[in-house]
């Protein structure tokens, strides 16, 4: 079930969870005796949607989103974020911002927040381990806010970093990757409309586990890049060095664009499993965003620069 | 330590029998009552490979129990735990094969020689095979002293089976690393043995 229609950018619409809850589970599918009919959602909701094949029809369970994640200052195994990240408290929250910018400074969350409007936005989501999601984020394009910080020339990549604080985030006490979590991106790219910082899920305020209460999604990029519960914003020249860069730069490119051409050395990435689907589904080069932003890589051999 | 007869036969054994099926079974209820998770087909292939390797290494403490507890009855278990290996192996790969792959075989064959973790992994499983078909008792007397050589790659498969596990986690790897340890005890104290009573190890 290929996308047959491009995604729009923004979809203000609300989206009803119990359509989606309908679904049935693959495995009762499986368990029918029908698994060859198997790459599927319930037929109904299909229908219903018919005319209008987006991403919407596709959406993953609330319950999958914030129950299998990858949040390791939480522990590694994918259960370990929602049974563990209570202990994170996210309220009071600031950001501090600095390097090349006319405005660093600390501030409040509710202070960087204030001006800016929220809306959702549906967005397939790729790990590099092989599974995908779609997720109704609600958040606000990262660049209206990195402009009020008046980057300079000199500012040709951002940088984020997670919290670092091993009583609130169990994980940290074990050295699984180095801490704190950093993540980065070219400067446009960050700037592109696409890249969103999140607040929230299906018309929720983030769950810990989804990174609250402030996280990165850059939808074409593998999952790993979104960060998570940012603490710091930094603008500089040089390329940064990303976390999972420094644990195993063989296998974990700064790009890390999703590309069903360029396998994980230990695994091909040319299929993924949707959550929620029972049959693998082909990658799509970008994460089916190739048309809004394959320009940022032109003349870049992105086989090298994975 | 000894259970008395029957009760060891007729008793003991059939309870180890349904112990050993008991991942298995649950494993199956779970996924019929979509109590697996967000991914199913990735916890099925991660429980059947974690139990493949507890049973081989399960079977490979038995004779070291039997050393230290002075319990000979338990090596009449080991066949069957053996076999309890071989079975959760082969639910693993029919995982690999059907649920993760479809049985594209063209994709399997690229995995198998482009994938360390797997190739390592299809070699363990293939080398069961021979172990497996030779376990009944016709074969063991057929195959009299070259049994227990041929049964000596069940080392070799543990092995292979820890280095699977190791090769294919992304960052943690304290579970590898646990079994990895019972590993190096169990084969340790079968060196300690056999240098300290003069016999051949190998
Ligand atoms: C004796 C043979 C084998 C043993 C002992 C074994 C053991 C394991 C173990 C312990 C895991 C990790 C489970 C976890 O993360 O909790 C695993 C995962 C896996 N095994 Fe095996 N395995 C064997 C053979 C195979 C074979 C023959 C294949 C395929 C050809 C295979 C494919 C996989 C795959 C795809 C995973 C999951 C990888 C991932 O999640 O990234 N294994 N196995």
């Amino acid at each position: 079930m290929i996308l047959k229609k491009k995604p729009t950018l923004t979809d203000h619409h609300v989206t009803d969870e119990s359509l989606y809850k309908a679904r049935r589970s693959f495995i009762k599918t499986m368990g029918a005796g029908s698994i060859l009919l198997g790459s599927t959602l319930a037929p109904g909701i299909l229908s219903a949607k018919a005319g209008k094949p987006d991403l919407k029809s596709e959406l993953t369970r609330y319950k999958d989103i914030t129950s299998y994640n990858n949040f390791y200052e939480f522990g590694t195994g994918k259960s370990d974020p929602a049974k563990y990240a209570h202990t994170l408290k996210t309220s009071p929250w600031s950001i501090h911002v600095d390097g090349e910018c006319s405005k660093p400074g600390t501030f409040a969350l509710e202070d960087l927040l204030k001006p800016m409007q929220t809306e959702e936005r549906i967005y397939r989501f790729r790990c590099v381990e092989g599974w995908s999601m779609v997720i109704p984020w609600q958040g606000f394009e990262l660049g209206k806010l990195l402009t009020r910080f008046e980057p300079t020339s000199r500012a040709k990549y951002v940088y984020f970093e997670t919290l670092y604080d091993p009583k609130q985030m169990p994980g940290q006490k074990r050295s699984v990757l180095e801490w704190p979590y950093v993540e980065g991106l070219r400067m446009d790219e960050a700037m592109h409309p696409l890249t969103l910082l999140a607040t929230g899920l299906y018309g929720k305020d983030l769950l810990n586990q989804n990174g609250a209460p402030l996280r990165l999604v850059v939808p074409w990029k593998y999952g790993f890049k979104s960060i998570k519960s940012i603490v710091k914003i930094h603008f500089l020249e040089e390329q940064p060095i990303t976390s999972w860069q420094k644990a195993n730069a063989v296998e974990y490119g700064f790009y890390s664009n999703v590309n069903p051409e360029v396998d994980h050395p230990r695994w091909s990435q040319k299929r993924e499993r949707r959550i929620g689907e029972f049959r693998k589904r082909k990658t799509l080069f970008l994460n089916g965003y190739a048309d809004e932003v394959a320009v940022l890589y032109k003349g870049l051999d992105l086989k090298k620069n994975y | 330590m000894k259970i008395p007869e029957p009760y060891f036969g007729k008793l003991f054994k059939p309870f180890v029998f349904l112990l050993a099926l008991l991942p298995g079974i649950l494993l199956g209820w779970n996924a019929w009552q979509d109590n697996l998770g967000a991914n199913p087909i990735e916890t099925i292939t991660h429980q059947t490979g974690d139990w493949t390797l507890r049973f081989l290494l399960i079977t490979l403490s038995i004779s070291t129990l039997r050393r230290w507890m002075g319990w000979g009855q338990l090596i009449r278990l080991r066949r069957m735990l053996g076999l309890y290996a071989f079975f959760y192996a082969t639910l693993h790969l029919f995982t690999y094969l059907w649920l993760d792959q479809f049985f594209w075989w063209e994709e399997i064959l690229a995995d198998i020689l482009k994938r360390p973790f797997i190739t390592v992994g299809m070699l363990a499983f293939v080398l069961l095979i021979p172990l497996a078909v030779t376990s009944t008792n016709a074969m063991i007397r057929r195959l009299g002293k070259n049994w227990l050589k041929l049964h000596k790659l069940i080392y070799l498969i543990a092995l292979l089976g820890v280095l699977h596990f190791w090769w294919l986690v992304k960052a943690d790897v304290r579970e590898p690393f646990i079994y990895m340890a019972i590993l190096a005890l169990l084969l340790g104290e079968r060196i300690w043995h056999s240098w300290r009573f003069k016999r051949q190890f190998l």
